[in-house]
């Protein structure tokens, strides 16, 4: 309606005087002037994505039980400065004993190219448990079970005992994007367990034997 | 349209359609529109493929690289409700209109004996605001030492205001018999990616010691990407 068309009269803007029939042509520039600021504040001060988020549970720290060391197909991750990540698997043994030999720690890269890439050693971790997934997988897109069964035995299958579990420990120079980066490592590979513990006072010894001060 | 030769100048146009279109926008754009607050402090959250939004009823702790712990609650009402308790306990008053501004106010990082003053600056102002002891926005207060975690009182008690708020809402609806979709309020963590693990574990701690298990930490959505089933 930018133009209220008269009967066909010729109305020009300078001569209203003029004519007999008074012109209906409304000016609509100002309008439209309007229009577009509004509609250019609105396109830049317009958010459209919400943030993202990532949900996490932390364990109450009063019922942690004294084996969190002892768990047995365990890795435990160790996060220090310079976005260093270091692991053992299974116990942490400050020295050898008959049980078994002294915890050694190992260097692992954030950076998915690197030959020790935290990826490519979760990924061979849970090659065992991807494997039983996907053969899940293949039932499930053959039609032979229900949704919901087989989003009960996937999970069942990740929270499987012979699975790994991951802890994830800091010392105090760890940055927040370390932490977020080993979850976000986790969760891709689609790892069940893995959960934030506190670093004990030998594990911090050894770190710093490892990696300095 | 006058067909009418006309003596130069420009020619009409038909502007009909890019009005209607205009407008249109502008329509869309205001109803869709939320408009993002001021946040009293700019941080940059790594990256992840967590890809599960933020629920809109929910309590934020923003921590900058410094360690500055920074306060807000989505809800107003349970925002207002929860400075009146804290006002009672801290014995620190604040009037009629600073408690309304301060429902506008998405989070704060003082001392609640510099919050009355923090209220009252302009908004432009806050970012650089100086409290009493003159040393800017010093975060709340989360000594485990002392008797002075603020930030344990006001997530306890902001958590609480907003479980009630929510609940009563509920309430409400259900006694008029309207649906109700409003999410129950969670806890949110917002850090910076160079802030250091130890700031955030002990806030963290602060939550746990109020049975506060669960969270969502924020973090910006990383290129294209979901979680994988197993490739292979």
């Amino acid at each position: 309606m930018a133009e209220i068309a008269d009967s066909g009269g010729g109305g020009h803007k300078g001569g209203k005087k003029r004519a007999k029939k008074q012109s209906t042509r409304i000016d609509m520039t100002p309008m439209v002037d309007l229009a577009f600021l509004l509609l250019t504040f609105f396109v830049l001060t317009a958010t459209f994505s919400k943030p993202k988020s990532m949900e996490l549970t932390f364990p109450d720290p009063n019922i942690i039980p004294e084996e969190q060391t002892k768990i047995k197909k365990g890795v435990t991750f160790l996060l220090t400065k310079d976005d260093k990540i270091l692991y053992y698997e299974g116990e942490f043994r400050d020295k050898d004993d008959d049980k078994g030999k002294m915890t050694v720690l190992q260097e692992l890269s954030f950076s998915r190219d690197a030959k020790n890439s935290l990826r490519a050693y979760v990924l061979k971790n849970s090659e065992e448990m991807h494997t039983k997934i996907l053969a899940l997988k293949k039932q499930f897109e053959a039609d032979q079970m229900p949704d919901t069964t087989y989003k009960r035995k996937v999970r069942e299958v990740k929270a499987d005992k012979e699975s790994f579990t991951y802890l994830i420990k800091t010392d105090d120079k760890a940055t927040y994007k370390n932490v977020i980066d080993v979850i976000d490592e986790l969760n891709y590979n689609a790892v069940g367990k893995y959960v934030m513990v506190d670093l004990i006072k030998p594990e911090f010894d050894m770190l710093i034997a490892k990696v300095g001060q | 349209m006058s067909k009418k030769p006309s003596k130069g100048g420009a020619p009409a146009l038909d502007m009909t359609p890019m009005v209607d279109l205009a407008f249109l926008l502008v329509t869309f754009f205001m109803l869709t529109a939320s408009f993002r607050m001021a946040e009293p402090v700019t941080v940059d959250p790594p990256s992840s493929i967590g890809n599960v939004a933020l629920p809109d009823n929910h309590i934020l702790v923003t921590i900058d690289p410094n360690g500055r712990i920074y306060f807000g609650i989505s809800n107003t009402t349970a925002k207002v409700n929860a400075l009146k308790e804290m006002s009672a306990k801290y014995k620190v008053d604040f009037n009629e209109k600073q408690s309304a501004k301060f429902g506008g106010i998405p989070s704060f990082g003082v001392d609640i004996k510099d919050l009355p003053a923090y209220i009252d600056a302009k908004d432009e102002e806050r970012k650089n605001f100086k409290g009493i002891n003159k040393n800017g926005q010093s975060g709340v207060p989360m000594d485990t030492i002392t008797p002075n975690n603020q930030l344990k009182d006001w997530i306890a008690i902001g958590g609480r205001e907003a479980v009630r708020v929510y609940n009563e809402a509920k309430a409400e609806a259900t006694a008029s018999g309207q649906d109700f979709k409003a999410e129950k309020p969670r806890y949110a963590i917002k850090c910076d990616s160079k802030t250091k693990y130890i700031f955030v574990k002990n806030v963290v701690k602060t939550f746990t010691d109020l049975k506060i298990f669960q969270f969502n930490l924020i973090t910006s959505l990383e290129g294209g990407g979901t979680v994988i089933e197993p490739t292979k």
